[in-house]
C-alpha cells in the first residue's frame, strides 16, 4: 500500500497533480520556497503570492495562500499595489525569465529602483516553456529555440547584475541543485526589508534541453553541481553566464536601504509635518 | 485613513472638471491611485498627489499605463478603493487590464479624459472617439459600465456613482470624460458626507471552508474578500471555477463569461441614467452625451424659440446601452439626430435600438473642437424640410 503523500499545508492538495513536466525545476524551487516560508515563521495568511504568465506563473495556483495569477509581465505592478496596501504581509512575486525580464522588463527595473518591499523569485529556464520553447532575453548565445532555429544570436541579460544596477537590495542566484542554499536564501529574503531578487536556474527538459541535445534533466543537475562556484557577498561583477565559464551562484548583494514606503513617509513627514497622514491600506 | 468630513471640501467651489473628478473620487472613498501622466487628464493625478498625503491616500506614478492600470487592482484586492486615470493612447494601453478586471471581477474605476485620435492625435483637444473602445476595447466578451459627465459638477458627482457601481457589480467602470469637460471651469458644490451616497465593499463574513471568491450566493455578483482575510483565495485571468481555480473546459467558459456579461447587461434598468425633455409629441429629438449634450441643449432651445417641436435626450450612462428607452423615444418623435464628437459611433447603437421606427441622422466631426450649435440647428431644419 502506498502511503498518502503528505503535502505541506502551504500547498493546495486539491490542485495536485501539477502541470509541470517530469524533470522540470519549477516544482523543486516551489518545494524550497514552501520550506523557507515554514522556517521563516511568517503566518500563512500573511504571505501573498503574485504570478505572471508562463510555467512558473502557475505557482500561484498551487500555493495555499491568497494568490493572484495576473497578466503577462505585470505581476510586479499588481504586487506593488498589494504590498503597499497590506504593509503587514509579505508579498512574493513568483514568475519566469520570459515573464519578468522580457514583457515585464520595464516593471522589473522600476520596482527594483523603487525598492518596493517584496520578494521576487525568478525561475530562469532559458526559454518560454508554456508557449513551446521560444527564445528569451536569457537564452544563452547560439542555443536553439523554436524561434531561433539557427541558434540565438542576441546578447543575453545577466539578471543579478541588472538588478544590482537598478538598486535591488538583496540579490541572489542559485540553481535547483542548491536546495539547501536556496531555502536559506529565500528565508533571508523573506526577512529582508526591501526589494529582493532571487534567480533560480532550472532545467526545461521538454523544450530547451531536448531541442539543444543537452541530455536528460540529471545531466543538467550534474552541470549545475560541477560548474557552480559559490561567491557570497561579493557583488555581481563577473557573474554572467557565459559558455564555458564558471557558473557563479550565491547571495551577491545584501544591503539595507530605505524602502519605497519608508522614503515616501520620510519625505512627507519632512515637508508636511503633522499634516501628513500615512497611507495604511488595510491592516 | 481619514474619512468623512475631515477630508471632504464641502461647500461651493469654482473648479474645473478634472479637479472635480479628483475631489469626487476622494468623496467616494478612493484612497489608492496609480497613474501615468498624459494630457489632458494629468491635473487629476496632480491634484491627488497633493491631496492624498494629507488624507491617508497614496498616489503612485508608475512607469507606464500598463503598470498603472493593474497596480491599483493590487490595492483593491487588499481591500482599498482604487482607480487609474488616463487619456487616448494610455487608454489603448490599459485595455489588457480592463479585461483582467472584468475576468477577475475586480471593483475598479478607469477615468479616460478623451482627446482626439487616432494615435497621438491632438493631445490638447477634445473628442468622443473612444466610446466604442470603451465597450469593446479589451478582447473577449464581458459586461462593462461607462458613464459620461457633461459638466464639472457631474465630474464630481458621477465619479462617485462609478465607484458605487464598481462595488455593486464587481466590474470595471469607465468614466468617459473629454478634454472640454475636464478643463471647463464651473460651479461645483461638494455636499456634506451625509448627503453623499457611498456603497462600501461587501466583504464576505463566511468561514474559509464556506467561501469561494467567484461563487454566486445571491443575485449574480459574488461576495468579495480581501488579501489576508483568511480565505486563502486564488484568482486568475484564466477561465476559472467558483474557487478561482483554472478550468479549461468549454462548460466553465460558457457559464463564467455568460455571467460576466449578464451581471451587467441584465441590470440595464438599474444602471442606465439619462435625461430627456420635450420628447413626447416632438418632430425631432437630439440624442447626445458629455459636452456635446450641452451643445445639443443650446440648439434645441434655439429651434424651439423658432417654433420647432424639438426634444432632447442626454445619455449619462453609455454602457450598458438602454435599447428599450431609446426605442420608446423613437415612438414619441419623427426624427432622431445623434450628436457626438466622432465620425459615427453611438449613432450605430441608436440605429440598432430604433430598428427603423424613425430615421436616425448623425452630426459629428473628427474631434479637435466642440461642434457649434449652428451645425445642429442646420441639421434639425434639414431633416424637417
Amino acid at each position: 500500500m502506498n502511503q498518502p503523500v503528505l503535502l505541506s499545508p502551504l500547498l493546495r492538495q486539491e490542485r495536485m497533480p501539477h502541470i509541470w513536466c517530469p524533470g522540470c525545476g519549477v516544482g523543486v524551487s516551489l518545494n524550497c520556497f514552501v520550506r523557507a516560508v515554514e522556517k521563516s515563521g511568517i503566518p500563512q495568511d500573511r504571505i501573498h503570492v503574485v504570478s505572471g504568465i508562463g510555467c512558473t506563473g502557475r505557482v500561484a495556483g498551487y500555493v495555499n495562500v491568497d494568490s493572484f495569477h495576473t497578466t503577462h509581465g505585470r505581476a510586479l505592478c499588481f504586487a506593488t499595489g498589494l504590498a503597499l496596501s497590506r504593509p503587514d504581509s509579505r508579498v512574493v512575486v513568483y514568475s519566469g525569465d520570459g515573464d519578468l525580464t522580457a514583457i515585464g522588463g520595464n516593471h522589473l527595473i522600476h520596482t527594483a529602483r523603487r525598492n518596493v518591499d517584496m520578494v521576487v523569485i525568478c525561475v530562469n529556464n532559458f526559454t518560454y516553456g508554456m508557449t513551446g520553447g521560444q527564445v528569451t532575453p536569457t537564452t544563452p548565445e547560439n542555443m536553439k529555440a523554436s524561434t531561433t532555429p539557427y541558434g540565438n544570436f542576441e546578447y543575453t541579460f545577466n539578471l543579478p547584475a541588472l538588478m544590482e544596477a537598478c538598486g535591488a537590495t538583496f540579490v541572489s542566484r542559485w540553481t535547483v541543485f542548491h536546495v539547501r542554499q536556496l531555502i536559506r536564501s529565500l528565508e533571508k529574503a523573506l526577512k529582508h526589508r526591501g526589494f529582493s531578487f532571487i534567480e533560480v536556474l532550472s532545467p526545461c527538459p521538454t523544450l530547451y534541453m531536448r531541442r539543444n541535445r543537452l541530455g536528460n534533466p540529471l545531466n543538467m543537475m550534474e552541470q549545475f553541481k560541477e560548474r557552480s562556484v559559490i561567491r557570497n557577498g561579493e557583488g555581481t561583477a563577473g557573474t554572467s553566464l557565459e559558455e564555458g565559464a564558471d557558473l557563479i551562484v550565491g547571495d551577491f548583494i545584501e544591503v539595507r536601504r530605505a524602502t519605497f514606503k519608508e522614503c515616501y513617509e520620510r519625505r512627507m513627514t519632512e515637508v508636511l509635518g503633522e499634516r501628513f497622514v500615512p497611507y495604511e491600506g488595510v491592516r | 485613513m481619514l474619512r468623512g468630513e475631515t477630508v471632504l471640501r464641502s461647500g461651493k467651489h469654482f473648479m474645473d472638471g478634472n479637479e472635480a473628478c479628483a475631489e469626487g473620487a476622494i468623496a467616494a472613498g478612493c484612497r489608492f491611485v496609480s497613474g501615468y501622466p498624459i494630457t489632458p487628464s494629468t491635473e487629476i493625478v496632480e491634484h491627488l498627489s497633493r491631496r492624498f498625503p494629507e488624507i491617508g491616500g497614496m498616489f503612485l506614478q508608475m512607469e507606464d499605463e500598463l503598470s498603472a492600470s493593474i497596480c491599483f487592482q493590487g490595492a483593491v484586492w487588499a481591500g482599498v478603493k482604487g482607480m487609474t486615470v488616463t487619456s487616448g493612447p494610455g487608454f489603448s494601453l490599459m485595455m489588457e487590464h480592463i479585461g483582467f478586471a472584468a475576468m477577475t471581477e475586480t471593483p475598479s474605476v478607469f477615468v479616460n479624459v478623451q482627446r482626439a485620435g487616432p494615435s497621438t492625435g491632438l493631445p490638447t483637444a477634445p473628442a468622443q472617439q473612444d466610446v466604442m473602445q470603451a465597450r469593446w476595447g479589451s478582447h473577449g466578451d464581458y459586461g462593462i459600465i461607462a458613464l459620461s459627465p457633461a459638466s464639472p459638477q457631474e465630474c464630481h458627482d458621477l465619479i462617485i456613482t462609478c465607484f458605487n457601481y464598481a462595488e455593486t457589480y464587481r466590474c470595471p467602470v469607465l468614466f468617459m470624460m473629454d478634454e472640454t469637460v475636464g478643463h471647463m471651469h464651473g460651479k461645483v458644490t461638494i455636499p456634506s458626507m451625509e448627503d453623499i451616497h457611498v456603497v462600501e465593499r461587501r466583504i464576505s463574513t463566511r468561514s474559509p471552508s464556506d467561501y469561494a471568491p467567484f461563487r454566486v450566493v445571491e443575485g449574480d455578483v459574488p461576495e468579495m474578500t480581501r488579501a489576508g482575510a483568511g480565505h486563502r483565495i486564488h484568482m486568475t485571468g484564466l477561465t476559472h471555477d467558483e474557487r478561482g481555480y483554472p478550468d479549461m473546459t468549454t462548460a466553465a467558459q460558457e457559464s463564467l463569461v455568460r455571467r460576466l456579461c449578464g451581471k451587467v447587461n441584465n441590470h440595464v434598468k438599474e444602471i442606465s441614467m439619462m435625461e430627456s425633455r420635450h420628447v413626447e409629441g416632438s418632430d425631432v429629438v437630439v440624442i447626445s452625451y458629455g459636452i456635446s449634450a450641452q451643445i445639443a441643449g443650446h440648439a434645441v432651445d434655439a429651434v424651439r424659440a423658432a417654433g420647432i417641436r424639438a426634444g432632447q435626450v442626454r445619455l449619462i450612462s453609455l454602457w450598458p446601452f438602454d435599447d428599450e428607452a431609446i426605442r420608446n423615444i423613437a415612438r414619441s418623435t419623427r426624427h432622431i439626430i445623434v450628436l457626438e464628437m466622432n465620425l459615427g459611433q453611438m449613432v450605430r447603437e441608436v440605429e440598432r435600438a430604433v430598428r427603423g421606427i424613425v430615421p436616425v441622422h448623425a452630426v459629428g466631426n473628427a474631434g479637435g473642437r466642440v461642434i457649434a450649435p449652428d451645425c445642429v440647428v442646420e441639421k434639425i431644419r434639414e431633416v424637417l424640410r
